[in-house]
């Protein structure tokens, strides 16, 4: 008997970017697992950790993210030897970048996940979902995607009220 | 405008039964770009296949998504079907709505809804997606074994009679490894430097082998059929080619007082030394810390004696560097010591036996030397403390292995039929004797293997006692060994002669240093990892290595000799051709673009890029641009997310092909 499907009022949209060797390969054996997980996260393929430009987190949020993961390769174990420290360290500067501008840095997590991993990536998924489930919609970027598929200044009174009734 | 085609799976039940094909077909024939959109059972199959190049001629199509399993799993099928139908194979992409969606989700309306977002972001990549040729790269049809042991020889061997150049690297000053230390072999009781001498003779003596023993792996670089990889020949401080391994050095050196490890610390040996007889190359090596020459100056006996001039005490360190195109990885195991651990580390030692402080408390390869014919004791079996024999000896089973609580969860594998054998070899020679043995489980799959446990049991009366020890100590000349007996219920106390511990196989020490060296992943207790448990038990996850033997888990001599057959193997399909096709996924710099800021460079786990001048007509300087160098790229892409001026790319993952995935969330 199955356990009554649990609904909710808010369902956010996570991307995860991640590796190709690790997490990816990780995530597809939780599959061959069979083990379950909340249907939200959308996986966005790289050959190494080390290839995520941070513009790349920036512009999920844009599109509708609520939620961003970059998962890797545990440090040490990069196929590219070194990538995964660039990573790392690249996302600890950007980390203080996205606090600085506003960004509620439970929204974007972290972690690595190894190709034997299955477990992690469920636990590092549904942790994630259910978190920013509680946090609700991320509503500052995808306003100013608005403004900026407008493509122009909102300076006329005109303008504004066509823009709000959009 | 593209014309993209979509090719929905239902992969038998595996898909279908959790998400709505047809609907997530119809839906992605909807997305503008799309022309073709249909859905099948089998898409991987002949018939499938053939749907797909159809439909790239009937509809021309200049993209396809598969939306299937993981393209880890048929990228490389459906892309050669894409290839076959005329389509430039990196046209072809997979969308996984297998292993990322229908096995882990349940409802079935999310999980259309997320198959379809699945192929919606695919069709959009694919939309980006560029024509990529293949690249080729020359293959060194020359390969480095690393490790001497019977996994090494094994390798090198195999791939030296196949007719290509092997350069072996062996830590020692001999080959020979564990197996030249053991007495006797399981099942047979084959005398194992019988069948392993020859083979280290028939190495040495290999035209297509070059031998570096004493020697280590400093550097490696490069990438599969193009390794450049340095060699450390640590000083020997005798001259090999003057060298005729007569042995009068040895014989002469006052200085003979070193524990011999060979021998596991029971016999001594000279500062200048081969470690057993049988040694190959037989060239003896100076231990510069024992010598009495390297300590106070003094002495120099060695050199007086040497008839051909063959010490050199000024030798020094050579560095070799050496170009190969695959390597096999050979490096062994080495046995858990029960001694105390440094406080935070994860495996424990053990107290409850006296943390190895008790003489006559041994492990199985010391019992293999005390049995051995060229051991210390010529193959009498004689205890440590005061060189008796022992009458009663008690086998201790899984000291460390499947012990969580210590540290090892793993079986060791070989010491169930290890510690068989100790009972019959003890028997042999001692035969008033008796031998008890503590064990959980006795665990002999393997041919003709449980056979000879029983003759252990049945006719070589080796009483088994299942149940654990719970502690050691010394009353008098005895070792009383508290343990239960689990099947009678009882506890057990027995004051042994000698007590011989099977303790756990471990990673070498250092096994992690080297696969830091070689880029390849190993697990918790440093075992090397392959590439796939089941189907690819033999390559790395990092092209041209290869493993073998031990290194990669316990592991006994039949299992260990094939899976090093097996590398071979392996490395020969490598050598088949003179060119190999990688994939195109390199870095690329737009030359227009790019400030010469150099931070790719800096950031490059490869050292591919270079300095790439531009000059006029005239030779004159313009300016500098980076240049990436396509056979050495690995094709990381993280030089494209450090560009400040986003002027290099890398091929595959462009950032208008990462951009349209993220628009079309």
């Amino acid at each position: 008997m199955h356990a009554t499907k649990q609904t909710h009022d808010f369902e956010p949209k996570i991307v995860a970017f991640v590796c190709t060797w690790c997490t990816y390969a990780g995530a597809d054996l939780a599959g061959t697992s069979r083990l379950q997980y909340p249907a939200n996260v959308r996986l966005v393929k790289f050959p190494c950790t080390g290839r995520i430009d941070p513009l790349f987190i920036l512009r999920a949020f844009q599109k509708g993210a609520d939620g961003v993961l970059v998962s890797g390769c545990h440090p040490g174990d990069c196929h590219y030897m070194a990538g995964n420290f660039h990573a790392r360290r690249r996302f600890a500067a950007f980390r203080k970048l996205l606090e600085f501008i506003g960004v509620n840095l439970s929204r974007l997590e972290f972690s690595w996940v190894s190709a034997a991993e299955a477990g992690k990536w469920v636990e590092v998924v549904t942790t994630l979902t259910e978190r920013v489930r509680e946090m609700g919609p991320m509503p500052e970027f995808k306003d100013l995607e608005l403004e900026e598929q407008w493509s122009g200044v909102l300076s006329t009174p005109e303008m504004a009220a066509t823009y709000r009734s959009i | 405008m593209s014309r993209i085609g979509v090719f929905v799976c239902h992969c038998g039940e595996n898909i279908a039964r959790t998400v709505d094909v047809e609907k997530v077909a119809a839906a992605a024939a909807r997305l503008p770009g799309v022309v073709f959109a249909t859905d099948y059972k089998y898409m991987c199959s002949d018939p499938g296949q053939n749907r797909l190049k159809k439909a790239v001629a009937e509809h021309r199509l200049d993209g396809v998504v598969v939306a299937a399993c993981s393209p880890r799993m048929h990228e490389k099928t459906f892309r050669s079907a894409a290839r076959a139908a005329g389509l430039n194979p990196f046209l072809c992409e997979m969308a996984n709505i297998r292993e990322h969606c229908s096995w882990v989700h349940e409802d079935r309306a999310e999980a259309t809804a997320k198959a379809s977002d699945i192929v919606r972001m695919m069709v959009a990549r694919t939309k980006k997606d560029n024509r990529l040729a293949p690249i080729s790269v020359q293959v060194t049809k020359r390969s480095l074994v690393i490790g001497g042991g019977i996994a090494g020889i094994q390798a090198a061997l195999d791939i030296a009679d196949a007719g290509h150049q092997v350069v072996l690297v062996e830590r020692e000053p001999s080959l020979g490894g564990h197996m030249a230390m053991l007495s006797e072999t399981f099942p047979t009781l084959d005398c194992s430097q019988c069948i392993m001498t020859p083979k280290m003779v028939d190495v040495a003596n290999h035209p297509n082998i070059t031998l570096h023993t004493y020697a280590e792996l400093e550097t490696v670089e490069g990438y599969i059929g193009n390794f450049q990889v340095t060699v450390r020949k640590k000083a020997k401080s005798v001259v090999e080619a003057k060298c005729t391994g007569c042995g009068v050095c040895s014989t002469k050196c006052p200085q003979k007082k070193i524990p011999n490890s060979f021998d596991r610390d029971l016999g001594m040996r000279p500062a200048i030394y081969a470690p057993f007889p049988q040694a190959v190359p037989n060239t003896p090596v100076i231990d510069r810390e024992h010598c009495t020459k390297f300590i106070s100056g003094k002495c120099g006996v060695c050199q007086k004696v040497c008839g051909p001039g063959a010490i050199d005490y000024d030798q020094q360190d050579e560095l070799i560097v050496e170009p190969v195109g695959a390597i096999v990885v050979a490096t062994g195991f080495e046995l858990y010591d029960i001694g105390r651990k440094p406080e935070g580390s994860a495996i424990k030692g053990y107290g409850e036996y006296g943390y190895g402080t008790i003489p006559d408390v041994i492990d199985g390869l010391t019992f293999e030397r005390l049995a051995s014919a060229s051991g210390p004791t010529g193959g009498k079996i004689e205890r440590p403390s005061d060189g008796k024999e022992p009458k009663e000896v008690v086998f201790i089973q899984c000291v460390g292995s499947r012990a969580p609580q210590k540290g090892i969860s793993y079986c060791s594998k070989v010491c169930c039929m290890y510690t068989a054998k100790h009972t019959v070899l003890y028997k042999h020679k001692v035969h008033d004797g008796q031998a008890y043995v503590f064990f959980m489980d006795a665990r002999t799959p393997g041919k003709n293997y449980d056979e000879f446990w029983r003759r252990a049991v049945e006719e070589e009366e080796a009483l088994y006692l299942r149940g654990m020890v719970s502690r050691l100590y010394q009353r008098g000349d005895k070792v009383v060994v508290v343990g239960s007996d689990v099947l009678s219920g009882s506890q057990v106390e027995i004051e042994a002669d000698l007590v011989v511990l099977a303790t756990a196989v471990q990673a070498r020490g250092g096994a992690d240093t080297l696969a830091q060296k070689l880029g390849i992943s190993y697990d918790k207790y440093n075992f090397y990892s392959e590439a796939h448990a089941k189907l690819k038990p033999v390559e790395c996850a990092t092209a041209g290595i290869f493993l073998a033997g031990a290194c990669q888990g316990p592991k006994d001599i039949p299992e260990t000799v094939s899976q090093a057959s097996a590398a071979a193997a392996k490395v020969m399909t490598l050598f088949a051709k003179d060119q190999m096709e990688r994939e195109p996924v390199i870095a690329r710099v737009d030359e227009r673009r790019c400030a010469a800021c150099f931070a790719c460079r800096k950031v490059c786990p490869y050292g591919a890029v270079a300095e790439k001048a531009i000059r006029d007509r005239q030779g004159k300087l313009l300016r500098t641009v980076a240049s990436v160098n396509d056979g050495v790229c690995g094709g990381c892409g993280t030089c494209q997310a450090t560009c400040p001026s986003k002027s290099i790319e890398l091929d595959g993952y462009t950032d208008e092909q990462i951009d349209a995935m993220i628009e079309a969330l």
